[in-house]
């Protein structure tokens, strides 16, 4: 294979909007999620979960729900036989050290937070299960709690676990901050306040489990990381080759289903009853109880030159873990990572914590922890500009990274930024102003940038495996352990082994997601699947071309590098053709492997010294730019969104239908998140359990969504792709908060940007 | 207690007994076995469960079958006939309006009752029309871009089914 094939224009599939491979099943509701799943004999489950945020349990009985007509077993902490899920954490945190996040599968002695999972029942009906959940007979005993992560790092604050509540530190400090700030010619201060918000995918957390022909315990459920099945085993204390995790196309995920979900759960009970069991979360339990994401108190002092080029940043993040580590410590390296944003900023100082409390736990979510910081870093830069009379695309322009600049944290850029142009085409995809439609409505624009990772971190060494293979009539399979979240990720790898063995898309079938069935690619998190999985497959099938290429050349005689593959077809360079069958049929008689199982490794690294800024810690990142144009209700405060453009660049667009989609679709949940998302807790108690109270963007709250692909032809996937799950999500709450100020002058620094904080910031209420 | 139950579902007429408490979701997925209809918060605030009874979107997991006797329900299953897709369907499929799809059926169906009762309707009416219906993967726009499509089509000519 060429390089040419790397080129815009010589490519045939890849960069084509083409219709996905699951878009009829989508529409004809043919896609069996997990809840759809169902076998003969199947018990329902339920869970007993905390009232509680802190509380030490004094009394579990469990012998009047065990005898309840048709309940089959109900399990508490002593009947797991190893009662512990375990997160790694590699690296070192600047204070704390290395971690091991660790949590109970069932609450032993204490609960942390309300909806904690406390006991198991298994029934033959759900309501059944239900019944028996009720008569399971708990006596608590309140404890004081920790709610704020300020109250939790004070003096004397009741410890949520044996040690300390400070979960992890980073630090960075670069350049002399102070000498820079006392030189600046304009210095702002800013302290930002981001709240707590749910995934909130439409489909709760699901499977359904069971004890398979072979013996294996076989758990078919939603979940963006097949790889939980050595989780399971290890908390079954069985080998890890017994436990098989099959991944259906999921109901979104957004980094909610990346923690283990009900999983460990249907693995206990379906090993305890040998019959298949079926657990479905209620939307109350989805909301209560899964893992959110942090809410941040951001302090920031920015100081600029005339010019408006950023001199330094000094910056304090301080987050709430909630009661259970879960991802925190790698949430927060994120945001110290991305703390000053995608700009030249000579020097920083960084000093970021999480703490626990007794408040639900917090972990991953799409944009994970590189997000609250835009919002922050966004915000102090428009500030900069306005107090010396910049515009926003210029102060932008000037400040933004480039190639070959090193982050604080020490990493040098090695690809493409293309913010200025980004800055750019967003601003003008807004088209001519609106105008006021009335004195006291207020119009204004905004803009916002960010950078998110993509690709894990480079000292977990990640890597991903696919195989491709054809069959005799010369269809193709392609196995990858991809889950598919909704975004396109299985789709994609289709048009990448389309593009390099010149199948027809139609003729191609994919499986992914499957841990005993398809070659593992690790977690659909980090933006990462295009870019490990779409390099797998794209590696694995140029290595299985250049064989199958061999054996062609010595059919049509002349050279291998001379043959191309398209429509079905090997074609020679004076237009010769040879059917794909045919070839097949050769190979299978000379003995040429028809298929290919291939490993992509991606760039890896050590681990750096934050504190000094040593090096490398991401693949590389995703670019954006997003611009908004708001009104502003002066009398009530209300803010309705009139245009929204989100450029990206993308590297390569595979699928421009996805890469829209993804565009637009985090585009409307970063504006949910500006705008009217929050999960409230007041001591501890979620007071948004349902969707009548925890609101998310309708058809109704938001424009259209202008998406601008860039494709600069620059990055680490496949035909030079940059990732662009999480990136979109990042730059809208700053947008608008800019776009606020813009029309009306007030800053809101407090998410999300309700009606009453705009109303106290423009003094309409006392 | 049971009850029995006389449905018309997607055409066909179906005779139930089923204890008085389900809801039309329960029935439609665990009796009839019609599981394109999908499950999202059981308390009638995400629209993921609509259905149409008598040609009106309804909340299926706040519905009782006992109040919709004799009811004309359709469910994403009646939407395509055979393997010739709805347009509605066709112009999802084609412009990428599904992304995970849960919400998908659901709002199919809310936008196939719109088109019968406005069959050119503004994007605006497509937008109140959607309201009661969450999607938290597309964003909305292509969802938008696709009823409007589809619109065009059915006031137009008979739409080529998607191969």
């Amino acid at each position: 294979m060429t390089d040419a094939v790397a080129t815009r224009d010589a490519l045939r599939i890849v960069g084509q909007p083409v219709v996905r491979h699951d878009a009829r099943d989508k529409v004809v509701a043919a896609t069996a999620y997990a809840a759809d799943w169902a076998l003969p004999g199947m018990l329902h489950a339920a869970v007993l979960r905390s009232p509680y945020p802190s509380a030490r349990i004094v009394r579990l009985e469990t012998k009047r729900a065990t005898a309840m007509a048709g309940v089959a077993v109900v399990l508490t902490a002593k009947d797991v036989p190893r009662n512990t899920l375990a997160t790694d954490v590699p690296g070192q945190t600047t204070a704390v050290g290395p971690l091991r996040a660790t949590l109970h599968v069932l609450a032993e002695d204490r609960v942390r937070h309300q909806g904690e999972p406390v006991a198991l029942v298994a029934a033959e009906t759900l309501e059944l299960a239900r019944d028996a959940v009720e008569a399971i007979e708990v006596e608590y005993e309140v404890t004081p709690g920790v709610f704020t992560p300020e109250a939790a790092l004070a003096p004397g604050a009741p410890p949520v676990h044996g040690t300390g509540n400070l979960l992890a530190q980073w630090r960075i400090a670069r350049g002399d901050v102070a000498k820079a700030l006392a030189g600046a010619n304009v210095v702002v201060e800013g302290e930002y306040t981001t709240q707590l918000v749910d995934a909130a995918y439409l489909e709760p957390e699901s499977g359904v489990a069971w004890i398979d022909s072979d013996g294996v315990i076989t758990i078919r459920l939603s979940t963006q990381v097949i790889e939980h099945f050595r989780d399971v085993a290890e908390v079954l204390q069985v080998p890890q080759n017994r436990v098989r995790v099959i991944g259906t196309y999921l109901g979104g995920g957004f980094g909610g289903k990346e923690d283990v979900t009900v999983e460990a759960y249907l693995g206990l009970l379906t090993l305890k009853t040998g019959r298949p069991v079926k657990m479905v979360w209620t939307r109350q339990e989805s909301l209560l109880s899964r893992a959110k994401r942090h809410p941040y108190r951001l302090r920031y002092r920015t100081g600029a030159n005339a010019h408006g080029e950023i001199v330094a940043q000094q910056i304090e993040l301080l987050a709430d873990a909630g009661a259970y580590a879960y991802l925190s410590a790698l949430v927060l390296l994120y945001s110290t990572v991305t703390a000053a944003g995608p700009y030249r900023v000579p020097a920083v100082e960084v000093d970021a914590r999480v703490a626990y409390t007794n408040n639900p736990p917090t972990s991953a979510m799409r944009g994970f922890g590189a997000m609250q910081t835009v919002f922050a870093y966004e915000s102090q830069l428009d500030r900069v500009a306005r107090a010396l009379g910049m515009d926003p695309v210029a102060v932008r322009r000037v400040n933004a990274l480039r190639r070959g600049d090193t982050l604080p944290v020490g990493q040098v850029i090695e690809t493409h930024v293309a913010i200025p142009e980004l800055c750019e085409r967003a601003w003008a995809a807004l088209g001519p102003p609106t105008a006021a439609r009335a004195p006291h409505i207020k119009v204004g624009r905004g803009l916002a940038c960010n950078f998110q990772p993509y690709g894990r971190i480079v000292w977990l060494h990640d890597w991903a495996s696919a195989w491709v293979g054809f069959e005799m009539d010369g269809s193709l399979v392609i196995r990858c352990g991809c889950p598919d979240v909704g975004g396109g990720q299985a789709s994609s790898l289709c048009q990448i082994a389309a593009e390099v063995l010149g199948v027809t898309l139609t003729r191609i079938s994919v499986h992914v997601s499957d841990s005993a069935l398809t070659p593992l690619a690790g977690t659909t998190t980090a933006s990462r699947q295009l870019y490990m999985s779409g390099n797998a497959v794209l590696k694995t099938a140029r290595e299985l071309r250049a064989g199958l290429l061999g054996v062609a050349a010595a059919m049509l005689g002349g050279d291998a590098d001379d043959l191309d593959m398209d429509e079905d077809r090997v074609v020679t360079r004076d237009g010769r053709t040879l059917a794909i069958a045919g070839l097949l049929a050769e190979c299978a008689r000379v003995g040429v492997p028809r298929s290919h199982l291939g490993v992509y490794h991606a760039p890896a690294g050590e681990p750096v010294d934050l504190a000094t800024g040593s090096g490398k810690v991401f693949p590389d990142y995703t670019f954006g730019a997003h611009a908004a144009e708001v009104e502003v209700d002066t009398e009530t405060g209300l803010v309705r969104v009139l245009g929204y453009a989100a450029a990206h660049d993308v590297g390569r667009a595979i699928n421009p239908q996805s890469v829209e989609g993804q565009i637009q679709g985090g585009a409307v949940q970063g504006l949910g998140y500006g705008l009217m998302e929050e999960v409230v807790v007041e001591n501890g108690i979620n007071l948004t359990t349902s969707f009548a109270t925890y609101l998310i963007p309708t058809a109704a709250d938001v424009p259209d969504v202008r998406a601008v692909v860039v494709e600069s032809g620059e990055g680490l996937g496949p035909f030079n792709a940059r990732g662009i799950g999480e990136p979109p999500i990042g730059p809208p709450a700053a947008a608008i908060a800019n776009a606020i100020e813009a029309a009306t002058g007030a800053r809101i620094t407090r998410l999300p940007i309700t009606a009453e904080r705009v109303a106290r910031a423009l003094g309409l209420l006392d | 207690m049971n009850i029995r139950l006389s449905l018309t579902v997607n055409d066909e007429s179906r005779e139930l007994l089923v204890p008085v408490h389900k809801t039309l979701l329960e029935v439609l997925r665990e009796d009839l076995d019609l599981i394109g209809t999908k499950h999202g918060c059981e308390l009638g605030e995400c629209g993921t469960c609509t259905v149409l009874v008598d040609g009106a979107p309804v909340l299926s997991c706040i519905a009782l079958p006992a109040d919709l006797q004799d009811s004309d329900i359709t469910t994403v299953e009646g939407m395509a006939d055979g393997s010739r897709l709805h347009p509605l369907q066709q112009a999802f499929a084609e412009l990428g309006a599904a992304q995970c799809g849960y919400c998908t059926p659901g709002i199919l169906l809310t936008a196939k009752a719109l088109l019968a009762d406005d069959p050119t309707p503004t994007r605006q009416r497509i937008r109140e029309a959607l309201a009661g219906n969450l999607c938290r993967c597309t964003g909305y726009t292509k969802i938008l871009d696709a009823v409007e499509l589809a619109a065009l089509r059915m006031g137009q000519r008979p739409v080529r089914a998607m191969t």
